[in-house]
């Protein structure tokens, strides 16, 4: 299975367009004759809208058309939906409030579109649009998410503000063990709300042909087809066929080009009826206000535990914040991504989780790099940390004590999960080697000696990726299934076009894929060209996202280029004549075994497509295959994270020394992609741990509306990372690959946190530690040290 | 943006006669806190002057001790010039930590300080060095330059032609960024000399001032200790996302120590 070109750190193929300002994205489109579209936010967070003129905006200069809310209800635009379906415990489905591409009467945050300017020049639309004239009955806002219950209802749907109340895992069960354990440690957390903020901000052109009744929308998206299956399918924007989406080179996503917006529908909608092509591409401030934002949960959790430190059970209950309203895959990500996770690399026999998912005045919140596993792996690794606190035992031999190990897998989880395989010891032991845990007293005496505080964390971090096995997914309330396709294309000279419904939007796929195929095919990479992202020119593709794209999208390639290889055979067995099952195929030549005749991968393509001596009777000239793969199980990378700090008491600031980690991958086609891969992870897991904070005010004004105040990690708050892998091959996908997208931002949270409360010597300190929270933690901590307490 | 008349003048006389003709005039000075409040619609000035031209207000010059830098001499320069260097390091090591690269070669010494942003590094040294702000109308010492939180006693249509820095003593400064903005949350200048010690304080407040408590303090005697049990007045110290009252007290605290270990 595993060729030549697998694990070579070769160069990214992508990477020469992107560093010579040669990329395509979005915003470098322009159309002939393109109008472009600023949109009209709302001010205010909660409001009943009780006039709207548009009449002196849509006299100005250059104006084509204002558009509003009520045009999108009348022409029976549909509400954009969240494709989930999640139950309550009593059986009952989520409630889901409509969502109007613009909002028609009433606001429920702020920066929610309520109209849309059409003009010849941005300028003009912006210009135009101060000309809008709206009057608000505003409204009490709710804001927190621990008020959000309690608050005024935000939709007649949604009483309670609740959207669900679920559960998994036996209640009684869990129960019974806390209440008979030896010890429960318990634990109120927060995980903090963030926003993207991808290098590139959404965009999307909207572009009508009248003679063809085909709209093409060019638009930011981690997952094409599944953009034009919700426009077509719920939002009835156009028939699937009439409706083309290109996904070009997209600068980011991390989650937040999954969904659906609002932007990207009316700029769709528009540009059909106004016959033009339309141009928006959000503003810094826009993505701020309008991102899908990330996390924002607030649970409490109980871990009960035996004499000896075993892991008798957890219980968690959790709020998770969904924001104004449910956004695509909002509604999976704290249930299924989350609930799911919280066994861990542990075999605590019982778990129970319940959530609930309440709705406020603030941007839809939806998956974020990790989604709803980095929330799982926060609130049990900072668990898992205190017990080891209150136990007295290392925290690190207290999550030794508890693995799954090796000999238990496939294994079970009380929370529906099967674990394939895993050796979670390996990656412990791998990572106390290179984090030099046994020098870690010296480190910090010298630390003390100079003044300073050190502190070492430990994060062992599950996550299930490669989404998803369909059927689960379908069991579970999934909208969709969750396959991969792909296609290869071999030409006639033995070049090769790769399809993909896979997207990439940073991970290199024009890389991996490419490798991946040719070790296949046994060609170089050089001759294979991988294409995606567009919904005219491949089948049907599920996207990007829950690091899926190599576990599930490189199966599809690998099937289709397994067909490629076969009808190979029977071309090379006809011309060498021979049995098909006689020819064997290695490193890109076709052999008859027992022989000294064989052809060349190129030589087989040819005759494929000149066809002057061939099978023609039994076999269809030509050499393309597809493939559509739907995996059997999740996937399921994890590894040990362990950070180390020094602590500035004086001042607060937080250094992280020493990031180690050490993951479990599977299958690792491009090391150096790989590790890149983590890199960026762990950058984002440490800016949530340490400087990230999406924050609103009491009256839902988005106070953390641009860099100024939104902390985003740069290089000189990263320390260089060491990265290291274990490997146990993933079971039940071809490639053995696991998918390593998430597991950064999954992983090192908890790590950092450890390291500032074992520094700190304090028990909690909710994230981000920025330093005014260390300091004010530390001045807590003393105070209370003087009381006495 | 919203549409403005944009003139680039090639002298004073120029720019004070367009500044007076126009409507709603602002002067461009360098541009980083103008430009992106014009971008963002919140400032809208009909007529932008731009001092770019203004050869003459360019340029670093010493006459014994008195440095002169003019208002339109780039960060990336005075932190760059032997001169500085020579004269007052710590200023030109000020210029070097402002911003980023592109501020540096952009923003302008003059712009900063008819500015007075309460987070910016130029006034503390300003006002720790005792300098001089000259002007088409007169020269103001720094002590009485600074009013509020981005308010100056520039009058209507005046203009900062240099500043003037006494070169005496020596001095120092550190600054406490925002994570975030990398601003100043607490920048420290001091300097020391013969006659005494000043200390100027930015972004604690609502304006750079002079820490009366810890001059007097460090003029009987200049060590970290002298600053114990020292509780500064915080009326109009600054609260925001990043730092609160109390912390920013207790940061000037701890950044003067360091600024005084570093001179010790």
């Amino acid at each position: 299975m595993v060729a030549k070109n697998i694990g070579e750190p070769v160069l990214r193929k992508e990477d020469a367009r992107f560093i010579t300002g040669k990329g395509n994205y979005t915003d470098d489109i322009n159309l002939r004759g393109q109008a472009h579209a600023f949109f009209v936010r709302a001010p205010v967070a909660r409001a009943m809208i009780t006039s709207l003129d548009c009449s002196a905006a849509e006299a100005a200069d250059g104006v084509v058309a204002v558009l509003t809310g009520a045009q999108v209800a009348e022409d029976g635009l549909g509400s954009l939906p969240c494709g989930w379906m999640v139950l309550s415990k009593d059986g009952s489905e989520m409630k889901q409030p409509p969502h109007p591409p613009l909002a028609a009467d009433r606001i429920n945050y702020s920066g929610e579109p309520f109209a849309v300017v059409i003009a010849d020049t941005l300028q003009q639309a912006r210009d135009a649009a101060e000309l809008v004239e709206v009057e608000f009955d505003e409204l009490d806002a709710v804001v927190s998410v621990a008020d959000a219950q309690s608050g005024p209802q935000i939709h007649p749907e949604v009483p309670d503000n609740t959207n669900y109340d679920w559960e998994l895992g036996e209640r009684d069960e869990t129960l019974k063990a806390i209440e008979n354990a030896h010890h429960v440690t318990r634990l109120s957390l927060v995980n903090n709300r963030l926003i993207p903020n991808a290098i590139e901000p959404r965009a999307a052109i909207g572009d009508y042909n009248s003679g063809t009744d085909e709209i093409t929308l060019y638009t930011t998206s981690q997952n094409p087809h599944l953009a034009r299956l919700v426009l077509t399918a719920f939002v009835q924007l156009a028939p699937e066929h009439k409706l083309r989406i290109i996904a070009p080179d997209v600068g980011g996503g991390f989650g937040s080009k999954i969904f659906i917006y609002s932007e990207e529908t009316v700029v769709a909608w528009a540009a059909r009826k106004l016959d033009l092509p339309i141009k928006w591409t959000a503003d810094r401030s826009e993505s701020f206000l309008t991102d899908a934002h990330g996390r924002d949960h607030v649970s409490e959790a109980e871990l009960a535990m035996d004499e000896n430190g075993n892991f008798l059970a957890l219980r968690v209950k959790t709020l998770a914040n969904m924001g104004a309203y449910l956004s695509t895959f909002a509604s999976a990500v704290p249930t299924y991504l989350y609930g799911t996770l919280l066994a861990g690399q542990y075999k605590t026999p019982n778990v129970y989780v319940e959530v609930q998912a309440v709705m406020t005045n603030t941007a839809p919140v939806d998956a974020y790099r990790g989604a709803g596993r980095p929330e799982a792996t926060y609130l049990l690794e900072r668990i898992v940390e205190i017990a080891a606190q209150e136990m007295n035992m290392d925290p690190a031999e207290l999550r030794r004590k508890n693995f799954i190990q090796p000999e238990d897998f496939p294994y079970q989880t009380p929370v529906a999960l099967e674990y394939d395989i895993g050796d979670y010891e390996a990656s412990l032991d791998k990572a106390l080697a290179m984090a030099d845990y046994a020098g870690f007293s010296a480190r910090r005496e010298a630390s003390v000696a100079e003044g300073k505080l050190r502190g070492i964390g430990f994060s062992c971090y599950i996550e299930a990726c490669g989404l998803a096995p369909s059927q689960v997914a379908g069991s579970l309330g999934a909208g969709v299934g969750l396959w991969e396709s792909g296609e290869v294309r071999v030409n006639p000279t033995g070049s090769v076009t790769v399809m993909t419904g896979s997207h990439s939007h940073g991970q290199g796929h024009e890389t991996t894929f490419a490798q991946l195929v040719a070790s296949q095919l046994g060609i170089s990479i050089d001759d294979v060209e991988v294409i995606h992202g567009d919904t005219g020119k491949m089948d049907f593709g599920m996207g990007t996202y829950g690091s899926r794209s190599l576990s599930v999208g490189g199966s599809a390639l690998m099937k289709a280029a397994d067909k490629i290889v076969a009808k190979g055979k029977k071309i090379a067995g006809h011309l060498m004549d021979a049995k098909s099952e006689d020819i064997d195929f290695d490193d890109g030549e076709f052999k008859v075994r027992e022989s000294n005749l064989s052809k060349t991968f190129q030589e087989i393509a040819f005759a494929a497509y000149v066809p002057h001596d061939y099978p023609l009777e039994e076999l269809e000239p030509g050499l393309t295959e597809k493939a559509f793969y739907d995996p059997a199980n999740f996937t399921y990378p994890a590894g040990t994270h362990i950070c180390e700090v020094e602590i500035d008491p004086d001042t607060g600031v937080t250094s992280v020394v020493k990031f180690t980690a050490v993951d479990d991958f599977g299958t690792i086609i491009n090391p150096m992609i790989v590790e890149g891969q983590v890199h960026g992870g762990i950058a984002q897991g440490i800016g949530q741990a340490m400087l990230e904070h999406g924050i609103y005010d009491e009256t839902g004004q988005l106070q953390t509306g641009s860099f100024m105040d939104y902390c985003m990690p740069r290089a000189d708050d990263l320390p260089n990372f060491d990265v290291g892998m274990t490997t146990t091959v993933c079971t039940h996908n071809p490639v053995g690959a696991k998918g390593c997208g998430e597991a950064g931002a999954i992983g090192s949270p908890p790590a950092v946190i450890n390291a500032i409360t074992n520094a700190l010597g304090v028990r909690e300190i909710d994230m981000p530690a920025t330093p005014l929270n260390v300091w004010q933690t530390l001045q807590n901590a003393t105070h209370e040290d003087a009381r006495g307490e | 943006m919203y549409n403005f008349n944009y003139h680039c003048p090639s002298s004073l006389q120029e720019a004070e006669s367009l500044y007076a003709k126009s409507e709603d005039p602002m002067f461009l000075a360098g541009g980083h806190t103008l430009l992106p409040t014009m971008k963002q619609r919140l400032n809208a000035p009909t007529d932008l002057i731009d001092l770019a031209g203004l050869t003459e207000l360019a340029g670093i010059s010493r006459e014994g001790d008195v440095l002169q830098i003019g208002a339109y001499t780039r960060h990336a320069d005075v932190a760059a010039s032997e001169l500085v260097q020579a004269a007052i390091p710590a200023l030109a090591k000020l210029a070097r930590g402002i911003g980023d690269t592109q501020v540096r070669n952009r923003g302008t010494i003059g712009g900063s300080v008819a500015n007075n942003d309460p987070a910016a590094d130029y006034p503390a040294a300003l006002l720790g060095l005792g300098a001089t702000v000259v002007t088409t109308k007169r020269a103001v010492p720094a002590d009485e330059f600074f009013v509020d939180m981005f308010e100056t006693v520039l009058e209507e249509g005046e203009i900062i032609t240099a500043v003037t820095f006494p070169v005496k003593g020596d001095a120092e400064y550190i600054k406490f960024a925002n994570p975030a903005s990398r601003y100043a949350t607490v920048g420290v200048f001091i300097n020391r000399h013969n006659d005494g010690v000043r200390v100027a304080i930015t972004g604690a407040a609502s304006s750079v001032f002079r820490c009366s408590e810890y001059e007097a303090a460090l003029s009987s005697s200049f060590a970290e200790s002298a600053l114990n049990g020292i509780t500064l007045r915080t009326d109009n110290f600054n609260e925001d996302l990043h730092a609160s009252v109390d912390y920013r007290a207790h940061l000037c605290a701890v950044i003067a120590k360091r600024v005084i270990a570093s001179m010790v």
